[in-house]
């Protein structure tokens, strides 16, 4: 029985929503994009203390924009469907 | 990674809309029982109406309908195939719904009176209130859950239902999608909540997660109350809607229809009597947009412009508000060219059509001790509104069903299997991504399942399902998130496999688009007037069987069956 190999290719893909650096306060321990996501595609970067988005899976719904008490997020439409 | 366990009275799954309403009647019911609710995401934003909605679609009020004609409208707009009685459970109920939901602060449209705004959609009745300032619902529903002490875990995906020796249910099993930790709740009766099978057909576009639903809910609930042996009904009554095309939105009947915009063909002539959305309504769609007259297009371009920036307002703040956004993109204006529009792709909701767990007047499965609402649970055309009023049912169902009974004993093998199927897309080295799986089985659903119906074509992607049933054994998640995506391809599998199954099994044409069979082309009550329902058979084996309509509890006379059969618009023959 031969068993199935897994060779693994990485492929690049723009996300959709923007964190402005400026205006994101993650590093003051906010999380309020994170939390509220219905998909948990967000993420903060603790090494620069910024949110980010760490998946591809935007159901492009937006309560991290409406929800962000800075403004320091942007929800774009995802390319494909742009 | 650890597992933790914890004992509830009464255990919500889902904190979308029917979920937070069942978990705050039960706390009403008895103030005293352990109630917990369990939410995939954060119950802030969750569900169908994370960011609200923009009207009330089947609003039963008194001076504009009675329960009685609901029940006529939506047994002739699902052709025949419903449970009258809990129909007729929702519409008696609706109102007080409508009330109590404006005394917690939700804002519905009112005349200079105070009188509700209702508005006529549907082909007989007027059923449709719009909430133009309905963003705020989740918000005012966290209110109500913080002030009963209703206790919510947030991040907890739900993968199988427990099931006591006795056959009773006994609570869940799930896992934290950032920890990995694995849970073991246990519970005397258990609520499930979990939306639509949403992230069934792949969207026109191939993007996975460009769903119609909130692809959150990803049929988990369907695929949990199948293995805990619950019936579920009308799963070959797929949903499929009119939108906006390469946008997730819905468009014309509810919100644009009351102010003068209707679907139009290319030529910008009308061609369906009625935008309610139906299957019959769904047939013309697809009629005219594959054949000479296609595409389709909104039509509104002819309204004033403050009646264009009212459309605009509604559409764009409530339920779908990147919606503006999309159409900047694209150079659409309301206000100079029609906007063409697509049909969705496939998805199981009985909140818009009729799939879903079986359930009794009383949100009650066949299951002992689970209730389901929402919707996940079958109540034909059920919508937000009957979310709510079936949230409740099942909120007090479940509060009595945990006075009356204790916990079921489970046996400890149930958990270490559970635990070792859920964590072994981590623990493997190596192997299939879950998003190409995905990828893979939903463009299969696309190909083999999505109406028209081929027998052949079903039969080949029932083999195409099975052996993708392989490939999960082959999954492999480098992180507790890819395992929530990893587990959801487990029920999005179980998902397309009951499509099949019961699509195949009811030989006969019925609800316009949603069941039309090509090498069964007619509607044929004689054998066909029945549910068709679907379970986990005594052998393990996913099957089908009938069950007979109870007794209608209100008289249907043969203008009103018909309603929805012609919903064409009648073009004169023009003479030679």
């Amino acid at each position: 029985m031969t068993f199935p190999t897994f060779a693994l290719a990485q492929q690049r893909t723009s996300v959709p929503v923007r964190i402005d650096d400026e205006k994101c306060i993650a590093d003051k321990g906010c999380t309020v994009c994170v939390d509220v996501c219905p998909l948990d595609v967000l993420a903060i970067d603790l090494t620069r203390g910024k949110a980010y988005m760490a998946f591809d899976e935007c159901w492009y719904c937006m309560p991290c924009e409406k929800d962000c008490p800075t403004g320091a997020v942007q929800v774009d439409i995802p390319y494909l469907l742009r | 990674m650890n597992t933790l366990e914890r004992e509830v009275d009464v255990l919500v799954i889902g904190g979308g809309t029917a979920g937070p309403m069942a978990a705050v009647k039960a706390k009403q019911a008895d103030p005293s029982l352990k109630v917990l609710l369990l939410e995939k995401a954060h119950v802030k934003r969750s569900g169908a109406i994370s960011m609200g909605m923009d009207g009330l679609n089947n609003a039963v009020v008194p001076g504009f309908a009675t329960p009685e004609q609901y029940v006529r409208e939506i047994t002739a707009a699902n052709d025949g195939i419903v449970n009258q009685k809990t129909i007729l459970a929702y519409a008696q109920n609706s109102y007080a719904m409508i009330e109590e939901l404006d005394r917690w602060g939700v804002k519905f449209e009112k005349d200079q009176t105070g009188d509700y705004a209702m508005r006529k959609v549907h082909h007989l009745g007027t059923y449709v209130l719009p909430m133009p300032e309905g963003h705020d619902i989740k918000k005012v529903l966290y209110r109500q859950l913080k002030k009963h002490r209703v206790e919510i875990t947030n991040r907890l995906v739900a993968t199988r239902l427990i099931v006591g020796a006795d056959g009773r249910i006994a609570g869940t099993f799930a896992f934290d999608c950032r920890s990995g930790d694995f849970h073991v709740v246990r519970a005397k009766s258990v609520v499930l909540a979990c939306g639509a099978a949403g992230r069934l057909g792949l969207p026109a576009s191939g993007y996975l997660f460009g769903t119609y639903e909130n692809p959150t809910n990803a049929g988990d609930g369907y695929s949990m109350a199948y293995h805990a042996g619950a019936e579920l009904s009308g799963i070959e009554c797929f949903q499929i809607n009119p939108l906006i095309k390469d946008y997730n939105g819905p468009a014309c009947a509810y919100v644009t229809g009351p102010f003068g915009g209707y679907t139009t063909n290319s030529r910008g002539e009308r061609f369906i009597e009625c935008d309610y959305w139906s299957g019959q309504m769904m047939q013309e769609f697809h009629n005219e947009l594959s054949g000479g007259n296609g595409p389709v297009f909104l039509k509104l371009d002819h309204l004033a412009e403050e009646t264009i920036s009212a459309i605009e307002t509604i559409l764009h703040t409530n339920e779908r508000p990147s919606r503006g956004r999309f159409h900047a993109g694209r150079g659409t204006d309301y206000r100079e060219r029609m906007v063409e529009m697509h049909i969705s792709e496939i998805g199981l909701c009985s909140g818009h059509s009729a799939s879903g767990v079986w359930v009794d007047e009383h949100a009650a499965t066949t299951v002992p001790g689970l209730f389901s609402a929402g919707d996940m649970a079958c109540v034909p055309h059920n919508y937000m509104l009957g979310a709510f009023v079936y949230g409740r049912f099942a909120g007090e169902s479940a509060a009595r069903h945990a006075q009356a009974h204790g916990h079921a004993v489970v046996d400890a093998a149930q958990v270490d299997a559970e635990r070792a199927r859920v964590w072994a897309p981590l623990l493997r080295e190596a192997g299939l991504p879950p998003a190409q799986v995905e990828y893979k089985l939903r463009r299969m659903v696309n190909d083999y399942l999505q109406p028209p119906k081929v027998t052949r074509k079903m039969q080949l992607g029932l083999e195409r399902f099975e052996a993708i049933r392989d490939d999960l054994e082959l999954l492999h998640a480098r992180n507790p998130h890819e395992l929530m995506r990893a587990m959801e391809v487990h029920a999005i599998r179980d998902c397309a496999e009951m499509a099949a199954r019961a699509s195949l099994y009811r030989t006969e044409s019925r609800w316009g688009l949603y069941h039309a069979r090509v090498d069964h082309p007619e509607r044929n009550d004689a054998e066909w007037r029945v549910h068709v329902q679907l379970h986990k058979n005594a052998a393990g084996d996913m099957a089908c069987f009938k069950r007979p309509l109870e007794p209608y509890l209100i008289d249907m006379d043969r203008h009103e069956q018909a309603a929805y059969q012609q919903l064409r618009i009648k073009t004169e023959a023009v003479p030679a």
